[in-house]
């Protein structure tokens, strides 16, 4: 079966970054958007087709879906036995994630075309929106973790492009700051991980090359057996556990885990169809991603697990108390993102390898899947409704279920979703995280549900405060947005509704932990809960935001201190704020600034004056006197006979 | 006789360079190019000591004496030089005066005992005209153009301009 | 030996004049002084050559005429020189040698 035209999918966008980036102001602006639609349309094609071919066509071996190198090239040779290649890795994550990344991508580019229509810098819009996607798709077909980690930076890069797309205000310009910089220092942990590895088991692909023998694959059973026997780092972690949890903290970067989850509402200061792909849908998933390509290494390890677990289930707690408070509606999604990544990590952490117990990572891939239609659908809809009232807040809005009904329909379908009402994709995908975290540790368990009814209630108030409550007079009638700015809505809107049934797509039978296909049963005693409580934090949303009532203030009032510590998110930011500014800048960078001011320039310069010095004590020689020069002259010819009379010895 | 004009040339030549007067160092040079002249006669280079005396004594001291009366006043007193200049360059030759006279003394210089050549005008005037070997034919060419082109040069650059 | 008097007398005294003659080159202010230091010098050099062949070469008279061209140069110099100090001095009104100092840094 032939996959090599899947290059193209890669090349693509990357030539409309290359074309858009350099010609793209020579034409009128709208053509960049269309250049741009059009090749993630067709890379789009080409992931469905590859999807189809992949899922449905080829032969299985022994029941599990085969991991295809479409072709793999030796790019930089380390010594004889390391080297980096690149290459393209077919399996079924990588496949899932190519139409994930392509069908969101373009979705995007169609809507930007129409909220981005005048803004100065259009075509540059769509070049970086192109080089993200690009980098993205990378990413997720890599074959070896090196190649992996070098569209890590590069999605980096585009993010911060991204973010600060209006570079003239201030705060995004320090909101892409920000997230380049968690990310790179989180990028750091991710790269001594790599090392770790590389060192232990002599190579960097994930899978073994089978055109050369004896080689293995970091992923693979031979790799993994070199791990676990390497020993004992510092303080009795073990190697294995060490580099995971590296490599996790990389990840966890990425996807804005507690404590590096300070740059993604920040990085709302960006555009909203940016928001809409890169930290809803794509980017952010990347950290989910690495775990789970890597996720028989992290078996081996048992503690590197419980930490992807831990962490991911905090982060969702806390981001959804914090997701309750806030007014500013990109916010909001912000927050919820960094909770539906919670439960994406938490349920790769709790998940076990082979058969039943992979549901874990079966449930995380489909939540990926599921979460990326309805939080992009969220955010686009939230910029249709931004572009209406032009402001970013809640309080500025209300009753515009009657002026922008499209939007309205397609906001409360994703709203259902997110809640974890059935039929819809939201309630499939976190059922059977729970039925995983039932599995295997009830605190999590439980805290898990809970986030479901907190998500339930602060997703709710968000549809409520927006599209009901009162009836603001706007300034101009709000209208609804054009054409190329509905298609996305309502296209995403029928994939949230049909993605999540498995008479339309059979996920469970698709990607599992190990590629052996799962059946996946109702549980009755895990699914009733959790629908109970969605509708509980659907129904409490309702009375307190559906009218406009008191009841809201009155609470806020009560739990005052408590209020304004959520409400500004922990002072987390305040904390990192004073950590760097007081700390680091004053203990570390100024020494250093002085040292290489005073020292290493000054060292320059005194060269340099000592060079202008001597040259002026010698121009005295030159001065023009006939006798001076005599003098110099017969007295460097004694000089001379006295050395060479008197002192020179054969 | 030969130590009486050593200390002539000496004491004079000293004397020249030292004085205050520009006229009294001229004669000064006078004498010691007049001695130099008695030293070549002790040697019985007669030609030569007569090429020294009308020329040096006769033509260079006179031209200088020109040209002393043409540029400077006669009675101006000249400034001493400063005492550091005197000090350091006093210094340096000296040690340079006793290393060639050490020099000189340690050499062991052979003479020569062959028969001694009768150098009389006849002689010079066959040698300078001589083309063969060991003839003086070519520099004495030389020196007629060195001569003329020195005569025209002082002619050029004395000359007052017209404008 | 001439005469009695070792060589290294003749040399002794022909070393001194040259010395005397450079000092008067580096100290004197005036430039026809100037020109009568040059001319010791010059005249140290003959006696030397007159008296190397006397002694070292008696049936050569090579050092006897270079003597007599180095007169005959030492003349047409002090002619060129005296031409230009006469033009200098046309030019500044004097001959002090620290004025002659254009050709400096």
């Amino acid at each position: 079966m032939d996959f090599s035209y899947t290059i193209l999918i890669l090349l693509i966008p990357f030539f409309v970054f290359l074309f858009t980036g350099l010609w793209g102001n020579k034409f009128k602006p709208v053509y960049s958007g269309i250049l741009g639609t059009t090749g993630l349309g067709i890379a789009w094609i080409l992931s469905l087709l590859t999807a189809y071919k992949y899922f449905f066509v080829i032969e299985k071996v022994s029941e599990t879906f085969p991991k295809i190198i479409v072709f793999r090239q030796v790019w930089l040779v380390l010594t004889d036995k390391l080297h980096i290649d690149i290459g393209i890795l077919l399996d079924p994550i990588s496949v899932m994630m190519l139409v994930v990344v392509t069908t969101v991508s373009f979705m995007v580019h169609l809507y930007s075309i129409g909220y981005m229509e005048g803004e100065r810098g259009f075509h540059r819009f769509f070049a970086f929106l192109s080089l993200f996607s690009f980098s993205m798709l990378g990413l997720v077909i890599a074959s070896n973790i090196f190649q992996m980690y070098i569209f890590w930076e590069l999605v980096g890069v585009s993010s911060f492009l991204l973010i600060g797309f209006y570079y003239q205000k201030p705060s995004a310009v320090a909101a892409s700051k920000k997230a380049f910089i968690v990310t790179r220092f989180a990028d750091l942990g991710f790269l001594i991980g790599i090392l770790i590895v590389s060192y232990y088991t002599k190579t960097f692909d994930f899978y073994a090359n089978s055109a050369i023998p004896g080689s293995i694959g970091i992923v693979e059973p031979a790799g993994i057996a070199i791990l676990q026997s390497a020993g004992a780092a510092f303080m009795g972690i073990s190697i294995i556990t060490l580099a995971m949890v590296l490599i996790f903290i990389g990840g966890a970067g990425k996807s804005a885990m507690f404590p590096l989850h300070i740059w993604l509402p920040d990085a709302m200061e960006g555009p909203t169809p940016v928001s809409a792909l890169i930290h809803a849908a794509t980017m952010v998933v990347a950290g989910v991603f690495l775990v789970a390509r890597m996720f028989p290494v992290f078996y081996a390890s048992h503690t590197a697990l419980q930490v992807v677990a831990y962490v991911g289930s905090f982060t969702s707690l806390f981001a959804a108390v914090i997701a309750c408070t806030q007014f500013d509606i990109k916010r909001v999604l912000a927050f919820s993102t960094l909770s539906q990544l919670g439960y994406m990590m938490v349920a790769l952490g709790v998940s076990g390898y082979g058969g039943e117990e992979g549901v874990g990572y079966m449930a995380s891939m489909f939540h990926l899947f599921t979460h990326a239609m309805f939080k992009a659908l969220l955010f686009l809809g939230a910029g249709a409704v931004i572009h209406a009232v032009h402001s970013n807040y809640s309080y500025d809005m209300g009753g515009l279920r009657k002026y922008l009904p499209i939007t309205h329909i397609t906001f409360l379908i994703a709203v259902i979703a997110i809640s974890g009402i059935p039929p819809l994709a939201g309630f499939w995908s976190k059922d059977e995280i729970l039925v995983a975290a039932h599995g295997n540790n009830m605190m999590i368990f439980y805290t898990q549900l809970f986030v479901a009814g907190l998500t339930a209630f602060y997703m709710s108030r968000l549809y409520f405060l927006i599209f009901w409550n009162k009836d603001t007079h706007y300034h101009h009638t709000p209208h609804e947005s054009p054409l190329t700015m509905t298609i996305p809505l309502m296209f995403l809107a029928t994939a949230t509704i049909f993605v999540g049934m498995h008479w339309v797509i059979p996920f469970s039978k698709l990607v599992t932990s190990d590629g052996k296909p799962l059946e996946t049963i109702m549980h009755m005693g895990i699914a009733i809960p959790s629908v109970v409580v969605g509708a509980l934090g659907i129904l409490i949303a309702a009375i307190f935001y559906m009218k406009e009532t008191a009841i809201p203030d009155k609470i806020s009032t009560s739990l005052n201190g408590f209020y304004t510590t959520i409400y500004n998110k922990f002072y987390f930011d305040e904390m990192y704020l004073f950590v760097t500014k007081k700390i680091i800048f004053n203990l570390i960078s100024r020494p250093i600034a002085w040292f290489d001011r005073q020292v290493i320039d000054g060292f320059m310069n005194a060269i340099a004056w000592s060079t202008q010095e001597v040259s002026e004590r010698i121009k005295g020689l030159q001065s023009g006197q006939l006798q001076q020069y005599a003098y110099v002259f017969v007295s460097g010819a004694i000089l001379l006979a006295l050395v060479f009379v008197f002192m020179w010895t054969k | 006789m030969f130590y009486i004009f050593a200390s002539i040339i000496i004491i004079f030549s000293i004397m020249t360079v030292t004085s205050r007067r520009i006229l009294r160092a001229a004669v000064y040079l006078l004498f010691v190019l007049v001695s130099t002249s008695a030293m070549y006669f002790l040697l019985h280079y007669f030609f030569l000591a007569a090429v020294q005396l009308t020329l040096y004594a006769g033509g260079i001291v006179v031209l200088i004496i020109f040209s002393i009366l043409l540029t400077s006043h006669i009675d101006e007193r000249f400034k001493l030089p400063s005492i550091g200049t005197i000090l350091l360059t006093a210094t340096s030759l000296g040690i340079g005066a006793i290393l060639t006279i050490v020099t000189i003394l340690q050499y062991p210089f052979k003479a020569n005992n062959a028969p001694e050549i009768n150098s009389n005008v006849a002689l010079i005037g066959q040698k300078l005209m001589d083309v063969g070997k060991y003839g003086y034919a070519l520099p004495f060419e030389f020196i007629s153009i060195l001569l003329l082109a020195a005569m025209v040069a002082a002619i050029v650059i004395a000359k007052k301009r017209k404008d | 030996m001439i005469g009695g008097i070792p060589l290294t007398h003749f040399l002794i005294v022909s070393t001194i004049m040259f010395f005397v003659g450079i000092y008067g080159f580096i100290t004197r202010r005036n430039l026809i002084t100037i020109l009568m230091s040059i001319e010791l010098i010059l005249n140290s050099t003959n006696i030397n050559f007159v008296v190397f062949n006397k002694l070292l070469y008696p049936d050569q008279i090579a050092g006897q005429m270079f003597s007599v061209f180095v007169i005959a140069v030492a003349a047409a110099e002090a002619a060129v020189a005296i031409a230009i100090i006469i033009n200098l001095y046309r030019r500044i009104a004097n001959i002090e040698v620290e004025n002659v100092n254009e050709m400096k840094y």
